[in-house]
């Protein structure tokens, strides 16, 4: 079942195209990942999905529901990337206005205030006002708001930013526990180590364009790319070496290929002590996300774009 | 909607603008109330050696109907500036920062957003303007024993002056930043205050295109109608047609104005609803 549906969603500010065309479905319970350079009309998409921003064209469904229903919101979290509070409230208070917005009240909004609390560790934080907290401390508070009413789908919109290492560290844990509970999360990060760990699927998106999906989870990374550190070789091994990937080439005393299945190692290991080399290293890596990302984003021009 | 109204009378509580206001209202009073115990005193030493007359109550009554107009007038200022500035950056100072985004994705309408601000700033101006003018009020009543005339009818006035100037200061923040906005109702409260006075002077002087201008003014912008309607009943009989005081009117505002002034507020208040509504966040 799709949480999310979007077909050929545009938004156009003036003379500015801000999303040209997306188009995309993320399932029930996902860690769904939404990445793209700055500019690229992300934090324009999820404003829209949550019904902050009227599109110019196209159509969207949030939990089978059209954008901003008040039905649908109440099953939503949101965390936004630019977090402003009310600064003059406690941790505590704040978080019983928003549990009030969700129409929460008595026992069950306080004790799901001090269980958040708990959970995004500023239970001793929580009587002070939120203008003596840290940054990450807000970013922590605005996470507890986002989780309040037991969001079915939560949006994360830069959840990270501010975070020290442990306070990444402890979202990336509040994420995989509310994946677990069944919640689906929408994460936009610029932070790609943190998505290739916690996220089901991603999606890059390119001046308003999804123009590459990759799923994590299932390995649907296909493409490895072999490093040898071999004795003396000549050209004719190079050109065998063919047979089991593509690209060959000399890097220093390395050679380098991209393979598509790790399964063909053994074989190929055989095939090199057969033509009598001697093998020193033989190591496979998964391209990282963020080589992804980058191979995706200078596609047209070798060149990555970044809008202010 | 009334999670928000409680939200922003806390927050309207803390602004220091409120207390600036508080205090500065409180010193206002205190002097308007220093001053009126003296001004009574010299009356009263003068009563001791004139003798009594009917011309000599009627002076008196005078003196201190002015010594209350005064105070009035100037507590409308007040008024308008407080009814403006408060509320000047609650919806564009949150739109700007981006703090309205979490209160709109909420399970609450846009409207109730607006409704809740509006209830909220509208029950803190109702306080501090009853106490303004009841204070000006009962200052002069309980020092001189002189009652302002139909001052049930010109304080819901000056209530009303006070919303209408409130609702449109919140309406501007769904249009305009939060500057634009003040410079804006400011400008609003300017254009009819002298078009008011243009009318005024057009009356002294019979000169009907200038009276003209002062009646489109006051259907562009009602707040000095409003408050020389309140004027209005506030003095004694005939006192306008003297011209003795700055605030006694030649010409006195229709009260179908008053009819047109709630009209306006409601529409003011019903646009800013449907801007909120439209924009994006």
């Amino acid at each position: 079942m799709f949480v999310i549906e979007t077909h050929h969603l545009q938004k156009q500010f003036g003379d500015k195209l801000a999303v040209a065309d997306l188009t995309l479905t993320v399932n029930s319970g996902e860690v769904f990942g939404f990445l793209g350079p700055n500019g690229a009309g992300k934090s324009t998409s999820i404003k829209m999905l949550l019904g902050l921003v009227k599109p110019s064209a196209g159509n969207c469904w949030v939990l089978g529901l059209p954008p901003g229903n008040v039905q649908a919101r109440s099953k939503i979290g949101f965390l936004p990337e630019h977090f402003r509070f009310h600064d003059w409230l406690t941790g505590r208070e704040f978080l019983h206005f928003h549990g009030r917005l969700y129409g929460m009240s008595g026992q069950t909004l306080k004790q799901r205030i001090e269980t958040l609390l708990t959970r995004v560790a500023l239970l001793d934080a929580g009587d002070r006002k939120l203008q003596q907290y840290s940054k990450g401390m807000l970013q922590r508070i605005g996470l507890a708001m986002a989780l309040l009413n037991h969001p079915k789908i939560v949006f994360l919109d830069e959840p990270t930013s501010g975070l020290d290492p442990l306070g990444r560290l402890l979202v990336r844990d509040i994420i995989t526990d509310i994946r677990n509970e069944g919640t689906t999360v929408f994460l936009n990060s610029h932070l790609l180590s943190e998505i290739e760990v916690t996220c089901n699927r991603v999606v890059f998106l390119k001046r308003g364009n999804v123009v590459r999906e990759i799923n994590l989870k299932d390995n649907e990374i296909h493409i490895n790319e072999l490093e040898l550190k071999l004795g003396p070789v000549n050209d004719s091994i190079l050109q065998g070496l063919a047979q089991f990937g593509s690209n060959a080439h000399r890097d220093g005393d390395l050679i380098r290929m991209n393979i598509q299945d790790e399964a063909c190692l053994p074989q190929l290991a055989r095939w090199l002590v057969g033509q009598g080399c001697e093998i020193y290293r033989l190591a496979a890596h998964h391209p990282s996300l963020e080589q992804l990302f980058v191979e995706t984003m200078t596609e047209d021009n070798g060149q990555l774009t970044v809008d202010s | 909607m009334f999670t928000i109204a409680h939200l922003t009378f806390h927050e309207a509580l803390r602004k220091r603008v409120l207390l600036a206001a508080i205090v500065l209202g409180a010193l206002f009073l205190i002097i308007f109330g220093v001053g009126i115990y003296f001004i009574n005193d010299a009356v009263i030493k003068q009563e001791l050696r004139l003798p009594p007359s009917a011309i000599r109550t009627q002076s008196n009554r005078l003196a201190y109907n002015f010594l209350a107009m005064a105070g009035l007038y100037t507590v409308n200022f007040l008024l308008v500036m407080m009814a403006t500035l408060l509320p000047v950056d609650t919806l564009s100072g949150e739109i700007s920062s981006g703090s309205i985004q979490s209160l709109v994705v909420k399970p609450v309408r846009r409207s109730q957003i607006v409704l809740g601000k509006w209830l909220g700033f509208a029950f803190i101006m109702l306080i501090y303007a009853t106490c303004m003018i009841g204070g000006i009020v009962g200052l002069v009543a309980i020092m001189t024993s002189y009652d302002l005339p139909n001052i049930h009818i010109a304080l819901p006035i000056m209530l009303l002056e006070t919303l209408l100037l409130l609702t449109l200061s919140i309406a501007g923040g769904t249009r305009f930043t939060t500057l634009t906005n003040g410079v804006f109702v400011f400008g609003m409260f300017g254009l009819a205050f002298i078009g008011g006075w243009v009318e005024q002077v057009g009356g002294l002087l019979g000169n009907q295109a200038a009276q003209n201008i002062g009646v489109v003014t006051s259907l562009i912008m009602p707040s000095e109608a409003l408050w020389r309607l309140a004027a209005h009943y506030m003095q004694p009989d005939g006192i306008g047609a003297l011209n003795i005081t700055p605030f006694s009117s030649t010409i006195v505002p229709s009260p179908n104005m008053l009819w047109w002034a709630i009209g306006y507020t409601l529409v003011v208040l019903m646009l800013a609803i449907r801007h909120f509504l439209q924009r994006d966040l």
